[in-house]
């Protein structure tokens, strides 16, 4: 059936690891977004989240670099980060191995994806689950999008692997519930971490709100680089919800910078 | 030789296995064997030196692990990573340097003055 959620939000992992050292304020605006989301996402009943992430070498190296990947087991374990470091315990997610594969199935007519039956969460699903799903108890199935090691797969094939989960989701009779998590402008890890290009930012979330593919797409890696640094690339992630929800409009509930967190945050949805 | 590649493999595995943390941790030149490293590099693995495996272009993602693991305080971290530029200048190749390293002073004027084109694709 059709997609019952889908939306997009931050992962970084400052937003849990580091809360103490945030202004309270900025970070109880930002966790009440977060709360936000979670209730939207157990207001549609899905049987099942799927997280479209940006892993940070967690599972996937330049040895064998798929550019998608998604999850094909009955349960996962993270955070891999220290759990004191990352502020999240160490934990057993539970899949969906059979849905999985009916989903990775329908996805391979339309785009390529690598499966994978071992998948350790870093902070890019952690962090949001954290939020989303406290209680560990919505199967997860983990997707990846290569945004660390190029060459990187064009923002075009990201929208068109968007596009294949979202006819694959179509195809089963379950609930599936849909989400994006990457930053927008940001540094992250580098001696430039928590510079944000707010301007940056709200020009991407105006375009992701309107579903505008043409423009989501002109961005090069190369401009995004400079404009919104290397973890501006992670945009594939936001690009490829809307390939999922082609032509929906969004909304953008939240939007902050907040440096000791390294990201413009943010929480979106789109209007099914 | 160096061999970029090869230290940041050493490290993705550092990171994901407590088992190979445990053999670090016993013996860090030992834990190297196997992984095709310079000099320069081995030593910055096993001291650790956070600022020259950034200059060498380890992705940030990979090493601010590896720096959490030797209970390096985040504000410390940022700042090893600066006094690597300081010690050895830019970062040498990797997605973390596309560009080369710049300074944050000189990107945000930079930004300033390309503010009315940014986004304006
Ligand atoms: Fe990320």
């Amino acid at each position: 059936m059709a997609l019952v959620f889908a939306g997009v939000c931050s992962h970084a992992p400052g937003i849990v690891g580091r809360a103490e050292q945030a202004e309270p304020a900025a970070k109880k605006r930002l966790y009440d977004a977060f709360d936000d989301l979670r209730l939207q996402l157990e207001a549609s009943k899905p049987d099942v989240l799927i997280v479209v992430a940006a892993e940070h070498f967690a599972n996937f190296f330049m040895n064998n670099m798929p550019s998608f990947a998604m999850g094909m087991a009955d349960y996962y374990e993270g955070p891999i980060e220290n759990p004191d470091w990352l502020g999240i315990e160490r934990t057993r997610i539970p899949g969906n191995r059979s849905l999985s594969e009916r989903l990775i199935s329908k996805v391979m007519e339309r785009s390529d994806v690598s499966y994978a039956e071992e998948w350790k969460f870093d902070h890019g699903i952690m962090v949001p689950l954290h939020f989303l799903t406290p209680n560990y108890d919505l199967p997860v199935i983990p997707a990846n999008i290569n945004c660390q090691g190029p060459p990187l797969a064009p923002l075009h094939r990201a929208w068109k692997f968007g596009q294949a989960l979202g006819e694959a989701a179509e195809a089963v009779s379950e609930r599936v519930a849909l989400i994006g998590t990457g930053g927008i402008s940001h540094w992250p890890a580098t001696p430039d971490s928590g510079k944000i290009n707010e301007e940056w930012d709200r020009q991407f979330l105006d375009q992701w709100s309107r579903c505008d593919k043409e423009a989501m797409l002109s961005y090069s890696d190369a401009e995004s680089y400079l404009e919104a640094g290397q973890g501006a690339f992670e945009i594939r992630t936001f690009v490829a919800i809307s390939g999922a929800t082609e032509g929906k409009l969004g909304t953008v509930h939240f939007y902050e910078p907040i440096p000791i967190f390294a990201v413009g945050c943010t929480t979106a949805t789109v209007n099914l | 030789m160096v061999s970029l590649y090869y230290v940041q493999k050493f490290l993705f595995e550092l990171n994901r296995d407590p088992e190979f943390q445990s053999r670090y941790t016993a013996d860090r030149h030992a834990s190297l064997s196997g992984f095709d490293l310079s000099h320069e590099e081995k030593r910055a693995l096993v001291e650790p030196d956070i600022g020259l495996l950034f200059h060498l272009g380890v992705n940030g993602q990979i090493l601010m692990h590896f720096a959490a693991f030797h209970s390096i305080e985040w504000q410390d971290y940022l700042q090893q990573m600066r006094d690597g530029l300081e010690d050895h200048g830019p970062v040498r190749e990797g997605v973390y340097a596309v560009t080369g390293y710049e300074g944050v002073a000189a990107h945000t004027s930079r930004l300033g003055q390309t503010e009315n084109t940014v986004g304006g694709r």
